[in-house]
Order: structure tokens, then C-alpha cells, then sequence
């Protein structure tokens, strides 16, 4: 496996292209010349390019993930831009979305700035999104317009939710001045009352403090009812009930600039899963039940999610290795993705990879505003090869992050990334 | 004759009267430009400023307007006020009209006092602001202002900036405008715009730039420093490269404009000190016409008894 | 009065305030509001006319003044007050069409002295109608027609109305 700069011309040969922008699915070659699409066609080998062979292979747009923790300010012994660039790459994702629960915060102009400047030089395009209040403390708003201006693309204090709902409205109202997304971790902290994961009968048998549902579809009903009074966009992150599903497609009848998200961990586990105690299987909102994991599925199939986001969150071994209830949440998910939803969505749901792949790819730009359609001369190269078809196990060689808070060590995944291309860099997922 | 005997509020007031208010008011700026700066009109007339929240500028107008009408004033601020003994608002009402008085000036925090101090006296009562509510006379002498600057206020296109939601200033030129045919726009942000606004008939722009190109004439209202704590206003540095009527914002639209604001201003927050002191601005003369409306005011409604059938 | 006498009768007065005046250094002239104004316009195109002096020349409007403000509220069609220059030593001629109680000419001097000290204030009138209810006299008068009560004495002037004349209307209702 490597991360390589691209300094010959590139030729994609003898692939399947599926363009989920333009719904288009054809054999065709792709000439990338400084790392720009030159031509999509079909083209003799040539000495001057790097060929390379895409046989059986899908050739599609790379991946967008809006919703990444890269740890930096603050805690890069988890996780850098540099790092978390690696990962993404690794996983297929040419652009991602970093959250702002930083230390300190991205809370400022100047703190969005900071990572606008080091994320120049990245192989992956990395977009801030701002803190909703300062400090995360969710009292007074953040200079949402500055920040914007200085390139944040939407606002969240992620991690925590924004537990008062007069600061919500006024969150969903001053955002409307710019017109991006307030995302809000919607688990209401009074209802989860400290609570280490889904509250049921498995909570029950293993004695862990239980987070209901309600804890998350009681504010998600507030925030899109909020969200309609005042007129404003929202986007609804790591959907994890049946309940929220179910809130969310009904305001979408009424609504069309709500937007929702769903992570690989809820499309692939169930609070079963947590018999064995594995603390990487700790996550905030919980994984739930197959009940609530069957919604999920279905609301990603009949659009009431609109995208797969991973909430990539890498923690130290020291965090992970403990008991249960003193670990932290999250685990990381670049890596892993696209072989756990495609055997989830497409092996096991009958959903077309095509549209799989749009969740991925186009959809999710469009909810932040990037191009869509990038199988267009002259665009930078953002392309992801994948093995639709191999099945492969995931280990810890397959990991890039500077964590390994990974629950599918040893899992089945079905579809690999073999490479990824962007901003004049390519990486090359091959393990000899 | 004015059609009510109170100035409440400008929500539904007849047209012609704001007319003749504006036109009388012209007349007692002349007033203010002799040498002796007084007519006896309101002599023999008593009139008591009752301020429960704290005002320099409304209440000094309102006082210069009285002497000037060669009114009697008497002055009663809260903080002086038996009120912290505890005395009710009616009580404090009733006693100081039992001192045989002609009118009442009254500004409030709570809105509708003025409405509700109504039922307890039977003087004429003028609203100095009631809250969050109106300031019709404020409202009035910015009209006027427009109509001295432009001939006419028919068809003027008026931007109103700023915290919308809390201002009564804006809300009394809003109800004033509409009824004397101009146009409003309204822009700020959008946490601090009132709900339904547009069923008042105006519209809402989130772009500053874009109001100063539409518009004939901008009132700049005062951000209060107060909202920004529970974080109504992320910042000033936000509010003012966002809505802030900067010197270099108007030097790039290069166009006339007149530029208002009610006072106080924040130097360098709403509005630049430059444009506040430039060409553009009329906020001196507002001050100016403030007396003489108030004039007006007090002279249509205090003056003469009211003869049936006259 | 017809066009001609009332034109006559202007003429006579501006002659009596030239001599009166030696030659009207410092002499300035007031109309009152309404038809003062335009009379005093003709008596300072005429004193041009015959000694070649423009007089300084100003209109007052006397609503703010009026003396029966508690009884009825005059809601102004405000012709409004222009004098603007001083009238510290100066002679002010006060110029009105009808001379009546005199309440007006009052109302005037009262708001003359917002204006300056006058070093003296004559009064001229069209016509003078008797019943004089304040000690006013004046000192150039056109033409003097003694009324009695409910009758009215109507002035028209060619500025304001259609034409000059002065009817004496008796038992008006």
C-alpha cells in the first residue's frame, strides 16, 4: 500500500465506468494529464502514461464523507489531517467534512483558517465545519458569516448536542444569513442520562446504564420542527432509530431542504453485537436494534437518508482499553466502509451499486454545495477503482489512521478500493 | 383636528393626520430658527413627562418642545419615583392627573402601558416608547425628515437596518411608511427579524448591499450591546462586515443615499463615524425635527378644547 | 372697492408711509398672513416705483400667536412665518386687508418680538371696520367702513382670489 504523488500521465484502461451523477453506467478508458481528467474514451496503451489495469474493475467518482474527526488542534496523537488523509484515501474518499470538537474548538474565523492553510497541501480536498457555539458551550453563536467566508461549510458542535432549544433556533435562524447546514448531534443529554449504549433487552441482560431512542427522536422531532418554523436548512447526522427515520420522512413530505445522514456501524451491527463487551462497538448515538438497523436500510433505499457518512472517530488505545463504561465513544471508519455498506446494501438489500455509489459520492456533495459531476474534462481527478465483487477480510493492515478503534478486524467485508486518485496523488491499495 | 385624542401608536393612524402633523412640525422648525425661539400656544398647559425607563435625548426633545409651546413641564423619572416605594402604576397615574394636569408623555419599558395608562387617566396621553412596542413620535420626525430631504414620501424606497425584533423605532416607521405610501426593506439577521413580518407589506433582504442599491433613503438602527450576550449577535466584528454601513460599503455603490439613525449611535459597530459625520448623513437635522414634531404633536393634541361641532 | 380704487388706495397709502418716514430708511414691511402678504408685495413694488428703495420685505403668520388658543384649535393651513432678517431698529410696517378687533395685529406684535426690538411698529390696512376690541390704532388706513354686527366686510385681491374688490355684506347669517 502507498500514497504516491502522480508525475506520469495516468491511463485507466479497461474499466466500467459508473457515473452516479449522470446516472450513466459504460466500458470506457480515462486519460488523467496532470491530474486533470484529460479524455474518457478508448485509447491504445502508451509509453508516456502509467497504465493502469482496470479489468473487471468499477472506475467512479471519489468518495465525500461529511462527517470525520481528524483530531487536530489538539489531540494528533489520535489522528492529524496528514493521518486522517492517509485513511480516507485508503477507504476510496477524496474529500471529507472535518468536525470541530478540536481542542481547542474550530470556534473562530481564525481557527477555520488554521485548517483551510494546512489542508492545502493534503491529497484529499478537507472542508471545516464551524462550531455552532462558542466553545461548544452552547450558549452564545459563533461569527457563523466570518467563519464562513474563511471556508467552513457548514456548522455543528458535534460530539455534544445543542441541548437548548431557544440556542437552536437562534443557531437555524442566523444560519439562513449564508445558507449552509446547522447539524446538530441530536441526542437529548437529560433522556440519555449517561448512558453507554441502546436501551433494551441487551442493556438489560449485560446491567450497562441504557440510552433510549426517545433520547434521540424527541430532539430530532424539536429540531425539524424548529428547523420548518423558521424556515431554515438542516441536516440530520448519524441516524440511528426507527423512530428518527420515521420523523425525518415525514417532514420531508412537507419539507425539501432537509437532509439526513447514516454511519456503516448502524447499517452493519445491532445491540446484539455488544454481548462481547467490545468497547470499539461504543458509539454516540448507539448502535441499536435490528428493528431500528432494518429501518435504516430501508430508509437509505427509499431516500429518506440521503448519504453515508462514517463519523470517523479515531481514540487512543488507552481509551479503547478499558471497561466498558469509562470508554470513549466512537470508532473509526474510513477504511472500512464501502466493504461493509456494499455487502449490507448491495449483497444483502438488492440495492443497485449505482445508487449505492451516489450515496457516496454525489449526494453528499450536494448537501454541502461541491460539484457533483466530475467526470468532466478538465475537472481534478477525484476517482476511486474498486473490486465490486471481492470478498476480503479486514485487518489491521488495511488500517491508515493513526488509531485502530476498529470493530470489523477479522470481519467480512465484500467490494475493495483498490485505488484512489486525487489532487495529483494516487494510493494504491495492494497488500503483497 | 386630529382624529384620536391620544398618540399611542402609528398602527392604523389616518393618513391625513400624519400629514398635518408633518406639516405643522415644518412650520415649528421655523419657529426654532428665529431668534426667540418660543410661541405662547400651549401657555397655561401643563404637561408631565413620566419616563420609567431611562431616556436623554427623547426626554430633552420632548421638554424643549413643551418650553418652546410655553407649556408648563414637570418631570418624574422612575428612579425617583414613589414606584420603589411600591406604589402601583395606576396609583402613580391617578395621583399626579389629581394635580389637575393637561397631558401625559410617557415612555415604559412594558408595551401597552401607554394603552393601559389609558384607563386610569383622562389626560391626553403621548407614547415616548413603550418597549419593545412603537415610538410613534420618533417614527414622525423621521418621516418628516425624508419628506423635507425628498418633497415626498409616496413611493420612497426606505431600508430599515438592524435588530428589527427588538426596536420600536422600526416598527412605528414601518406602520408609518406603509401608510403614507412608501416602500421598506428590511435587513439584518435573520435571528432578529419578527416573525410574519412580510404581512406588514414589507420585505426582507439578508444582503446589506443589495438594500443600499435598491434604496432611496437608509435608517440605521442602534445594535444593542445587551444582545449580544445571550448571543443574539455572534460579534461585533461579524455584525459590522456583514451589516455594518461602512465608509467603503458606500463607496461602493457610489450613489446618493440618505443615511438616518435615532440615536445613539455605536461608532464603528452600525455605523461608521465617517459616514455618521459625511454628507450623506441627516441625523442632525432628525434631532432638530424631533423638537419641532414634537411640537406639533403636543400643539395638535393640547391645544383647544375639543368644541362639538366646531 | 373695484380693481381701480383699491389700486388707488394702495397708491395713497405707500405715499403717506414715504412721507411719513423721511424717505423710509430702516422702514420694513410685514404682511400678515393671507392677504396682508400680497398687499404688502404691491406696497413694495410701489415704493420702488416712486423712490427707486427696495424694502426689505417679510410675511407673518400669526396661528401660534392667536390669543383664543384654549377655545378653538386652529388646525393650520399654515401659510407659515418668513422673516429673515433682524428687525432690531428697524421701522415695521405691519400690513393687513381688514382691521377688525384687532386680536390679529396683537397676535402680530407679539410674534414681531421673537424677531427683534423694533425701533418702531406702524400699522397699515385696506380698510378698517371699526369695534375694536384692544386699544390698536392704525397709522395708515385705506379706506374706513363702519359695520355693524353681522355684517362683513370681504376683501378680495387678484393674488389670491379672481379679482380686487371689497364688499360690505350686510345681515350675513
Amino acid at each position: 500500500m502507498s500514497l504516491e504523488k502522480i508525475t506520469k500521465n495516468l491511463m485507466l484502461k479497461g474499466g466500467t465506468l459508473i457515473d452516479p451523477h449522470n446516472e450513466k453506467t459504460y466500458n470506457a478508458d480515462v486519460l488523467i494529464k496532470d491530474g486533470k481528467i484529460h479524455e474518457i474514451g478508448r485509447f491504445e496503451k502508451s509509453e508516456s502514461c502509467e497504465i493502469i489495469d482496470c479489468m473487471g474493475k468499477v472506475i467512479t467518482h471519489g468518495f465525500c464523507d461529511l462527517h470525520v474527526h481528524f483530531r487536530e488542534p489538539g489531540r494528533e496523537d489520535k489522528e492529524t489531517l496528514k493521518t486522517g488523509s492517509l485513511a480516507a484515501m485508503a477507504g476510496g474518499f477524496t474529500r471529507v467534512c472535518v468536525m470541530p470538537n478540536t481542542n481547542p474548538p474550530l470556534d473562530t474565523p481564525e481557527s477555520i483558517h488554521f485548517i483551510k492553510k494546512k489542508a492545502e497541501d493534503a491529497p484529499i480536498y478537507i472542508h471545516p465545519i464551524g462550531a455552532v457555539s462558542k466553545g461548544q458551550d452552547g450558549k452564545d453563536i459563533t461569527e457563523m458569516g466570518l467563519m464562513h467566508k474563511e471556508g467552513a461549510v457548514a456548522f455543528s458542535d458535534d460530539g455534544l448536542p445543542i441541548q437548548d432549544g431557544g440556542i437552536m433556533r437562534i443557531a437555524l435562524e442566523y444560519s439562513k444569513l449564508i445558507g449552509v447546514p446547522v447539524i446538530n448531534h441530536a441526542e437529548d443529554e437529560c433522556l440519555r442520562d449517561g448512558g453507554h449504549m441502546h436501551e433494551g433487552t441487551v442493556s438489560t441482560h449485560l446491567g450497562l446504564a441504557g440510552n433510549p431512542d426517545l433520547a434521540e427522536s424527541t430532539m430530532v422531532h424539536r429540531d425539524l420542527e424548529l428547523a420548518k418554523y423558521v424556515d431554515a436548512r438542516i441536516h440530520v447526522p448519524h441516524v440511528s432509530s426507527a423512530k428518527a427515520v420515521d420523523l425525518i420522512r415525514d417532514m420531508k413530505k412537507h419539507k425539501d431542504d432537509v437532509t439526513a445522514e447514516v454511519t456503516p456501524h448502524h447499517l452493519f451491527f445491532n445491540d446484539e453485537d455488544l454481548r462481547s463487551y467490545d468497547t470499539n462497538l461504543k458509539v454516540g448515538p448507539p448502535i441499536r436494534t435490528e428493528n431500528d438497523r432494518i429501518a435504516l436500510i430501508a430508509a437509505l433505499k427509499d431516500g429518506t437518508i440521503d448519504c453515508i457518512a462514517t463519523d470517523h472517530a479515531p481514540h487512543t488505545i488507552e481509551n479503547k482499553e478499558t471497561t466498558f463504561d469509562l470508554a470513549t465513544f466512537g470508532m473509526i471508519g474510513l477504511e472500512s466502509c464501502f466493504g461493509v455498506v456494499n455487502k449490507i446494501m448491495c449483497k444483502e438489500s438488492e440495492m443497485d451499486l449505482i445508487k449505492l455509489i451516489s450515496l457516496l459520492t454525489c449526494s453528499p456533495r450536494k448537501i454541502m454545495g461541491f460539484e457533483p459531476d466530475l467526470f468532466v474534462k478538465g475537472t481534478s481527478a477525484e476517482i476511486t477503482i474498486i473490486d465490486t465483487e471481492e470478498d476480503w477480510i479486514f485487518s489491521k493492515e488495511h488500517i491508515k489512521s493513526r488509531s485502530i478503534n476498529s470493530p470489523y478486524i477479522g470481519k467480512k467485508m465484500f467490494g475493495k478500493v483498490l485505488y484512489t486518485i486525487s489532487r495529483s496523488h494516487i494510493f494504491k491499495n495492494i497488500i503483497n | 383636528m386630529l382624529k384620536n385624542k391620544h398618540l399611542l401608536g402609528l398602527e392604523g393612524y389616518p393618513r391625513e393626520d400624519i400629514q398635518t402633523i408633518i406639516e405643522t412640525a415644518f412650520n415649528f422648525r421655523e419657529v426654532l430658527d428665529r431668534p426667540i425661539k418660543k410661541v405662547p400656544s400651549l401657555q397655561g398647559v401643563t404637561i408631565v413627562n413620566l419616563f420609567f425607563e431611562n431616556s436623554t435625548r427623547t426626554k430633552i426633545s420632548f421638554e424643549l418642545a413643551q418650553k418652546r409651546l410655553s407649556a408648563d413641564t414637570v418631570n418624574f423619572s422612575a428612579s425617583s419615583s414613589s414606584l420603589k416605594k411600591g406604589e402601583s402604576f395606576k396609583d402613580t397615574a391617578q395621583n399626579i392627573e389629581a394635580m389637575k394636569i393637561d397631558a401625559v408623555v410617557m415612555r415604559h419599558p412594558t408595551p401597552g402601558a401607554p394603552k393601559h395608562l389609558t384607563k386610569f387617566i383622562d389626560s391626553v396621553i403621548i407614547n415616548a416608547g413603550d418597549g419593545t412596542h412603537e415610538h410613534p413620535t420618533q417614527a414622525i420626525l423621521d418621516m418628516m425628515s425624508l419628506h423635507e430631504k425628498f418633497g415626498k414620501l409616496k413611493g420612497l424606497k426606505v431600508g430599515i437596518i438592524g435588530d428589527i425584533k427588538h426596536s420600536r423605532v422600526a416598527l412605528s416607521n414601518i406602520y408609518g411608511l406603509k401608510i403614507m405610501g412608501a416602500k421598506v426593506t428590511l435587513c439584518g439577521p435573520p435571528n432578529l427579524m419578527p416573525k410574519n413580518i412580510e404581512e406588514l407589506g414589507v420585505n426582507y433582504s439578508k444582503d446589506v448591499d443589495q438594500v443600499i442599491e435598491w434604496a432611496d433613503a437608509l435608517n440605521v438602527l442602534r445594535i444593542q450591546r445587551e444582545r449580544m450576550g445571550r448571543g443574539l449577535v455572534p460579534s461585533i466584528r461579524e455584525y459590522r462586515s456583514f451589516f455594518g454601513i461602512t465608509s467603503e460599503r458606500l463607496k461602493k455603490h457610489m450613489k446618493e443615499i440618505v443615511i438616518m439613525h435615532p440615536g445613539p449611535m455605536n461608532r464603528g459597530v452600525e455605523i461608521d463615524g465617517e459616514v455618521a459625520d459625511g454628507d450623506k448623513a441627516i441625523i442632525l437635522d432628525q434631532v432638530l425635527n424631533g423638537v419641532a414634531s414634537r411640537m406639533a404633536i403636543l400643539y395638535l393634541l393640547c391645544g383647544g378644547k375639543k368644541v362639538e361641532g366646531e | 372697492m373695484n380693481e381701480e380704487s383699491v389700486s388707488r388706495t394702495i397708491n395713497r397709502l405707500c405715499h403717506e408711509i414715504i412721507e411719513n418716514n423721511s424717505n423710509c430708511k430702516n422702514v420694513v414691511l410685514i404682511g400678515i398672513h393671507n392677504r396682508g402678504v400680497p398687499i404688502s408685495q404691491r406696497i413694495q413694488n410701489k415704493i420702488k416705483e416712486l423712490i427707486g428703495i427696495d424694502l426689505q420685505r417679510g410675511s407673518l403668520d400669526i396661528t401660534f400667536h392667536r390669543d383664543d388658543y384654549r377655545e378653538r384649535l386652529v388646525v393650520p393651513e399654515l401659510m407659515g412665518t418668513d422673516i429673515n432678517f433682524s428687525l432690531d431698529g428697524k421701522i415695521v410696517v405691519l400690513v393687513d386687508d381688514v382691521l377688525y378687533s384687532g386680536r390679529t395685529v396683537r397676535a402680530a406684535l407679539d410674534e414681531l418680538n421673537s424677531f427683534g426690538r423694533a425701533s418702531k411698529v406702524q400699522l397699515a390696512v385696506l380698510v378698517d371696520r371699526g369695534h375694536r376690541e384692544l386699544p390698536i390704532k392704525p397709522d395708515y388706513v385705506g379706506k374706513n367702513i363702519p359695520t355693524h354686527e353681522g355684517e362683513h366686510v370681504d376683501v378680495t385681491l387678484r393674488e389670491t382670489d379672481e379679482n380686487d374688490s371689497v364688499f360690505l355684506i350686510r345681515n350675513r347669517d
